[in-house]
């Protein structure tokens, strides 16, 4: 990075170290942030763990200790393991299909074909859409009473002809890859945006020279653009798995985790556990548990930026 | 460029562009199937709206049969609408400025100020960025009830910026960090105080990672529902997200009004883009670097 090396000038090069306007100036200037920062941010990680020890309506006051009870219910139970399980096949669809596509385009549209801005620029274009407006387009067009499904299914028909025509927000096989399917609509292009910023980085001598000594355009992708891409596409993993885990109002909009919970997220398990059904104690546990998922994930990338760097 | 005229150059014969023109067929077949499948189902919205339902439902690609205005007329009529478009400037506007005055203050003191244990505190900030929103739903819930910041804007846009500040500081930061360290010395022997200094030679200098910031905090608070669902019960205060999800629950399966509610919500967001998508871009850019 650019900025390695601290500077040490100006205002910190003085040697006014206790002067006590300056001691004001800087707690005056964290103040704002710090304030921010501990009470929405880091109590209320502390508040979670201790609300998700209680059996609790909401309401009354914090009186029914359970101790471990509700992570026993959410483990044993399978609610909730099995919400983690759909968020795991879109991380894994996300990373096999999603993430491999918006390299595909970024290679495609980021350095030189011609008229390549206008590309990006509509590829990228869903990313301003909100989830809410994305889903209530999805949902129409996936409606079984609206004829654009048809073109849909006939054309996945030609391509794979094994393929039956069916309806797919309402069938509990298929709702998952149908909700994946609109979140790359959604997302492709900020992961493709992502990788042509890191596609910028590589000095265009090396491409040239490998393809002077003979290197085809696959052999350049696997032994160049691919390895000093690794610092982005580590980036992208990790923006794709936690937007994954953290996934709510798309599927909420869409599904609301149905049918019969084929589509239930962790998100939309702990917003239903906590605000329709009232049992904010389990809805902790489940924003604990999640919180340590999204740390671990968390853990490994900050383990691999700082190898990389 | 002596390299690429070599590489092209082999087989005589061939007029160069045909050959290009040529190689670039299949990509340019890529990109525009790609393209159309991003831009139809916004095209069918748009049209949609200016059909009656079972023409938008049996007819989705043709042009309307009647060019029929009603639809969208309805949605601008709406005194709710404006209201919840009023709700979803003032907290994406109220998120962003809170988030970059106070981010950028302390990215400031992190940047240019030395103090015992500063590493310490920043490392301590940047733990944020590992805290997302979602997770801490349920107790942030409970502290807003608490004191008092629930159902209203300004709470939402305090938690807003709150989980927004650590990304913040990171990046400002960093592009602080990159300035010349001259600036500050001439700065102080003009008499500029500590203040003086960031607001009026850091800030200015600072103006393209302030707007790439600014642009994609517009646009992620302009989208949020998580939030503003869970804090917001009082439906004067519903911003556009919530405002689309009772629209289409009072007209279910009139699909014509919800796609002109919808495409009509769209506006300012396409807008926007059009006007700052290069901020956009430059924002998440510069957040995933550093992330």
């Amino acid at each position: 990075m650019q900025n390695i090396s601290v500077r040490e000038t100006g205002l910190s090069r003085q040697s006014r170290r206790r002067n006590p306007r300056r001691t004001l100036v800087i707690v005056a200037f964290l103040l704002p942030s710090l304030i921010l920062f501990l009470l929405f941010v880091i109590v209320p990680m502390f508040r979670a763990f201790f609300t998700s020890l209680f059996k609790w309506n909401g309401l009354g006051p914090l009186e029914e200790f359970i101790g471990l009870g509700n992570y026993q219910r959410l483990l044993s139970a399978s609610p909730f393991v099995e919400a983690l399980s759909h968020n795991l096949v879109i991380v894994g669809l996300s990373l096999g299909v999603q993430l491999p596509l918006s390299l595909g385009m970024a290679l495609l549209v980021g350095r030189k074909l011609p008229g390549r801005a206008a590309f990006r620029a509509i590829f990228f274009l869903p990313y301003v859409v909100s989830e809410v407006i994305t889903a209530y387009l999805w949902r129409l067009m996936l409606n079984p009473r609206f004829s654009m499904i048809q073109v849909i299914n006939d054309l996945l028909a030609t391509i794979w002809p094994s393929f039956e025509p069916g309806t797919w927000l309402g069938d509990p096989s298929r709702v998952l890859t149908a909700i994946f399917a609109v979140l790359t609509w959604q997302y492709f292009g900020l992961h493709m945006v992502l990788y042509i910023a890191g596609l910028q980085q590589i000095p265009e001598e090396i491409e040239e020279a490998a393809r002077m000594d003979g290197a085809n355009s696959l052999q350049n992708l696997r032994h160049i653009v691919i390895p000093m891409l690794s610092g982005t596409i580590v980036t992208s993993v990790y923006l794709s798995v936690l937007g994954s885990l953290q996934q709510f109002a798309l599927v909420w909009v869409m599904t609301e985790g149905g049918p019969v919970g084929a589509s239930e997220l962790v998100a939309t398990h702990m917003y239903r556990g906590a605000f329709v059904s009232f049992q904010l104690g389990y809805g902790s546990a489940v924003a604990v548990l999640l919180f340590i998922i999204c740390l671990f994930f968390s853990v490994i990338y900050q383990r691999l930026t700082s190898r990389t760097e | 460029m002596s390299s690429r005229a070599n590489g092209v150059s082999r087989p005589p014969g061939w007029p160069r562009i045909a050959r290009r023109a040529a190689g670039l067929l299949p990509q340019y077949l890529v990109a525009v199937v790609v393209s159309v499948i991003v831009v139809v189902p916004i095209l069918i919205a748009v049209l949609g709206g200016f059909k009656t339902t079972g023409e938008l439902m049996s007819q989705p690609f043709r042009l309307p049969a009647e060019w029929l205005t009603e639809n969208y007329m309805a949605v601008l009529r709406l005194p709710t609408f404006w209201q919840q478009l009023g709700n979803s400037l003032f907290v994406a506007l109220g998120t962003v400025a809170l988030t970059m005055g106070a981010s950028s203050l302390a990215a400031f003191v992190f940047a240019r100020m030395e103090f015992k244990r500063r590493d310490l505190v920043y490392n301590f900030f940047t733990i944020g960025l590992m805290f997302p929103l979602v997770v801490a739903i349920l107790p942030l819930y409970l502290i807003m009830r608490e004191i008092g910041l629930n159902n209203s804007l300004l709470g939402v846009i305090i938690v807003q910026a709150a989980y927004a500040v650590p990304q913040s500081i990171v990046i400002l930061r960093s592009f602080f960090r990159a300035l010349p360290g001259d600036l500050e010395d001439a700065a102080k022997i003009d008499g500029c105080s500590e203040f003086g200094f960031f607001w009026r030679v850091l800030i200015p200098l600072s103006a393209p990672a302030i707007a790439a910031n600014s642009a994609l905090g517009l646009v992620v608070s302009w989208n949020a529902l998580f939030l503003p669902l869970v804090v917001l019960d009082d439906q004067s205060l519903w911003t556009l997200p919530l405002g689309t999800m009772q629209f289409q629950g009072e007209h279910f399966v009139e699909w014509a009004r919800t796609m002109s509610f919808i495409v009509i919500a769209l506006i300012p967001a396409v807008l926007f883009y059009f006007l700052a998508g290069r901020y956009i871009v430059s924002g998440l850019t510069r957040g995933a670097v550093k992330g």
